[in-house]
């Protein structure tokens, strides 16, 4: 049965590379780098706004949401009561469900019109990592949660028998032992991020363009697929598909990166 | 359990104090966001809205087909999801302490899926579940396609939790001679049960949040489904088609979100209390 | 105990799964339908109400683009495409039916004095020649372009409209759906879009911060689409290949008749029926 996983990916994969190879033999994989303007239906094929666009609001995102998950999961962990944590986790896994376009609708109806009123059009890089990092928060906060809890309690209250305060339990000891945990849920949550679709579609601005300031619209490319697959034909749908490939390739990179930065932290 | 918890009294913990403020001021916007939708919503919430059909493309009438819909593709998701994630969790854990190469491979390949685009899912979806497969826009084609994106969060969540298993437990059973099979069923399953659950509540949350790709998948027609053979729309999609396609329809959207939100709640509960109903059987630490 | 209680609970989910995974009867007619997200709420209308007067016959309505009409209508993945537009010369293979005309209008943002942009200024607007508001009569404010997603019917209509390329538009903000393009225009007080008469004209009249600006002259409303004064339309379309089938036929001469204009008004389209 567990093969079954790894041959899901493996499936999934090789059906994405065969919508994408007309587009990567025709046009060739490094047009698609090389490319100024994404164009398709007139040929022009250049992926790197975009690129730029995800990179951009994903770690703008999770710049936001990390350290305010992991505040929250400490909080939560050490300093409220029972009710209250359990009320906070409550609270968090139904943040974690409530659909994409929710959290996009009101990005667009309240975040953007706040924005918009002092740098125009308000559909920003800004409002899309915003967005993003509400999205992507309880997963950090939950999962650090239970990172927090698996420390064995020995270690901690071996620290307050040592005379430590309770800011360095929490800081020193609890932290580094839950380390593996927390950056696991990171790493899930960068994915989710990268991957997100809809609510990045309402108010990213979805203009293809290196952002120059927060307040620049981008295109993300998962947004770009969501836009345009449904009305592309022929050529265009296989580029479409190509941008797939290069996400699946960005999300690759990432997660080797992560891996590397785990491997030294497991028991 | 709570860690270090107050019976130090009156302690300074000026971190801690600052990271609950933090976390407090944190919590904000999603109060924001949940009071918009309740202001929005709230007077469309009653009995009909939930037992009755939606008329005029769901400006008028209530959701009923919907919420049969989505917790039918919620049933095959979770049927789909927790046997093969349970046991991928497993062996993933059981292969990284006996050969750890491949135990990282097939880590990292669900860690790759889980960062696929929604849409790609659902093109994926389409084209492998509902034509390759011959499903159709059904609730199995919309179920199964979940099932694939929520897989990597249940693996992980099984897996490290799994980990956590204290390697003098194993010793202890081994060395009172517990067959491989009682290790697993006795000790390794209940000490996952907890993980299990937060498994089951991420990817819930994972499935019930899911738009684009079940709108490629389970499809769009508001009727009550007959069988899973059917097509169905998930209240995500119905938001979604409320709020972007529909004109005039905010208020049913605010109200489908609410009923949406309560859904979800009841669902972790209802996961928590099973989760702890399991562990009370299993070993305590 | 809790072994019990884990082990009935999964028989029951099975059985429920079993209970409810069987096929539907064989009986049931089905007709499928896929295509333009715009035409689809009114396609899913039309369909109750054919269901109604036809037991036993099923109508589902997908969406998933113009395109994906045509290409399902090809390939007998559907009975019928929905199109939010006219059928294009390689697409003469399919069959056009009309079912309701729709408007293409310029919408600004409610404080925007601006009443009515010529074809020039439009061009200019959007090639991002003209960049305040003050060089066509309004405030001095930048303006914000919204324009649409590659594909989209609207897009096509309105740069064949304007003899434009869609790389020449210079945009600030991209929106998928129409109703994007109203919330971003209601949320900027400098924005201009373009989206359908209909749907605009209902958004007004409920409050919401947008207004119509009149195209050379002519007032984008609904009553000018119907007279046909208004320059900038589109017709939205059920597209079959060859012959229909005869519960194919049934349905499109039922979504022509008079029975459903109502349901075309509801949604803020204008009945291509001439009787009307």
């Amino acid at each position: 049965m567990a093969l079954v996983s790894g041959a899901v990916l493996f499936v999934i994969t090789a059906f994405v590379l065969r919508e994408a190879w007309p587009a990567l033999s025709e046009v060739g994989a490094s047009r698609f780098l090389r490319d100024r303007a994404w164009h398709p239906t007139e040929g022009s094929f250049g992926l790197s706004p975009m690129l730029v666009g995800s990179l951009a609001s994903s770690l703008g995102a999770l710049l936001i949401a990390v350290p305010v998950g992991i505040a929250i999961a400490l909080a939560c962990h050490f300093q409220a009561s029972e009710r209250t944590a359990l009320r906070c986790q409550r609270l968090l896994g139904i943040c974690g469900g409530i659909p994409s376009v929710v959290y996009g609708y009101w990005g667009l109806t309240t975040l953007v019109p706040l924005v918009a009123e002092n740098h125009p059009p308000g559909t920003s890089l800004l409002v899309s990592s915003l967005v993003l990092a509400l999205m992507i928060m309880p997963t950090v906060a939950l999962t650090s949660r239970a990172a927090l809890a698996r420390v064995p309690s020995a270690h901690v209250h071996g620290g307050h028998a040592l005379g430590l305060s309770r800011d360095a339990v929490a800081l020193r000891i609890a932290l580094p032992g839950a380390r593996s945990g927390v950056l696991s849920g990171i790493v899930l949550a960068l994915a989710r991020a990268l991957g997100e679709t809809m609510a990045v579609l309402m108010v990213s601005g979805n203009i293809v363009q290196v952002p120059g300031s927060v307040f620049d619209p981008v295109r993300t490319l998962a947004a770009n697929i969501a836009l345009e697959m449904a009305y592309a034909m022929g050529g265009h749908r296989a580029a479409l598909y190509a941008s797939g490939v290069v996400l699946i390739i960005i999300v690759c990179g990432l997660m080797l990166v992560a891996q590397c930065l785990t491997r030294g932290h497991h028991e | 359990m709570n860690e270090g918890t107050p019976s130090h009294g009156r302690d300074h913990s000026p971190v801690l104090r600052a990271l609950t403020v933090v976390a407090g001021l944190a919590l904000l916007p999603y109060a924001w966001m949940l009071g918009q939708l309740v202001i929005g919503g709230v007077q469309q919430l009653s009995w009909s809205f939930l037992t009755e059909a939606p008329r005029h493309s769901g400006r008028a009438g209530g959701i009923l087909p919907i919420i049969v819909s989505t917790l039918a593709i919620l049933g095959v998701t979770l049927a789909a999801v927790v046997p093969v994630g349970l046991a991928t969790g497993v062996v993933l854990c059981e292969l990284s302490r006996r050969h750890a190469a491949l135990g990282r491979a097939i880590g990292s390949s669900l860690d790759v899926l889980a960062g696929v685009p929604s849409i790609v899912f659902g093109l994926f979806g389409n084209a492998f579940f509902c034509v390759t497969l011959g499903l159709g826009f059904s609730l199995y084609a919309g179920g199964l396609t979940l099932a694939c994106m929520a897989l990597p969060l249940f693996v992980r969540t099984v897996d490290t939790g799994l980990r956590q298993v204290p390697e003098d437990w194993r010793r202890g059973a081994v060395a009172l001679g517990m067959s491989r099979t009682a290790v697993f069923t006795r000790l390794l399953l209940p000490a996952a049960a907890p993980a299990v659950g937060l498994g089951v509540v991420l990817s819930t949350g994972r499935a019930l949040a899911e738009t684009a790709a079940l709108v490629f998948t389970s499809g769009y027609v508001d009727r009550m489904p007959d069988s899973l053979h059917d097509s169905g729309r998930a209240l995500s999609v119905h938001i979604y088609d409320l709020t972007m396609n529909v004109a005039g329809a905010e208020r049913n959207a605010c109200a489908t979100a609410l009923v949406l939100i309560t859904l979800i709640g009841f669902i972790n509960g209802l996961t928590h209390w099973l989760g702890n109903r399991l562990l009370a059987r299993g070993i305590k630490a | 105990m809790t072994h019990f209680t884990r082990k009935t609970f999964l028989a029951a989910l099975g059985a429920l799964t079993l209970a409810i995974g069987a096929p539907s009867h064989a009986a049931d007619q089905k007709l499928v339908l896929t295509g333009a997200s715009t035409v689809a709420p009114l396609a899913a209308e039309i369909g109750k109400r054919f269901e109604g007067l036809h037991p036993g016959v099923k109508v589902d309505v997908q969406s998933g683009g113009s395109s994906r009409g045509v290409n399902d209508a090809r390939q007998g993945l559907a009975h019928i495409g929905l199109v939010s537009r006219d059928l294009n010369p390689d697409e003469g293979d399919l069959t056009a039916w009309r079912l309701a005309l729709d408007g293409v209008g310029l919408i600004v943002n409610k404080s925007n004095p601006v009443q009515n942009l010529n074809r020039d200024q439009v061009i200019a607007i959007y090639t991002g020649q003209i960049r305040n508001w003050k060089d066509v009569g309004g405030p001095d404010l930048p303006i914000t372009v919204v324009n649409k997603a590659e594909g989209r019917s609207t897009l096509e209509l309105f740069l064949h409209f304007y003899k434009l390329q869609n790389s020449q538009v210079k945009a600030h903000v991209i929106a998928g759906e129409n109703e994007q393009d109203i919330k971003t225009v209601s949320a900027n007080r400098g924005a201009i879009g373009y989206v359908s008469i209909g749907t605009a004209e209902f958004e007004v009249s409920q409050g919401v911060p947008i207004k119509l600006v009149a195209n050379q002259g002519i007032p984008a409303t609904v009553e000018n689409v119907r007279n046909g004064r208004y320059p900038l339309m589109r017709t939205l379309n059920l597209v079959t290949k060859g012959t229909p089938s005869p519960l194919a036929k049934q349905f499109i001469e039922f979504a022509q008749s008079s029975g459903v204009q109502d349901l075309v008004k509801e949604q803020y389209f204008v009945s291509a029926n001439t009787s009307r």
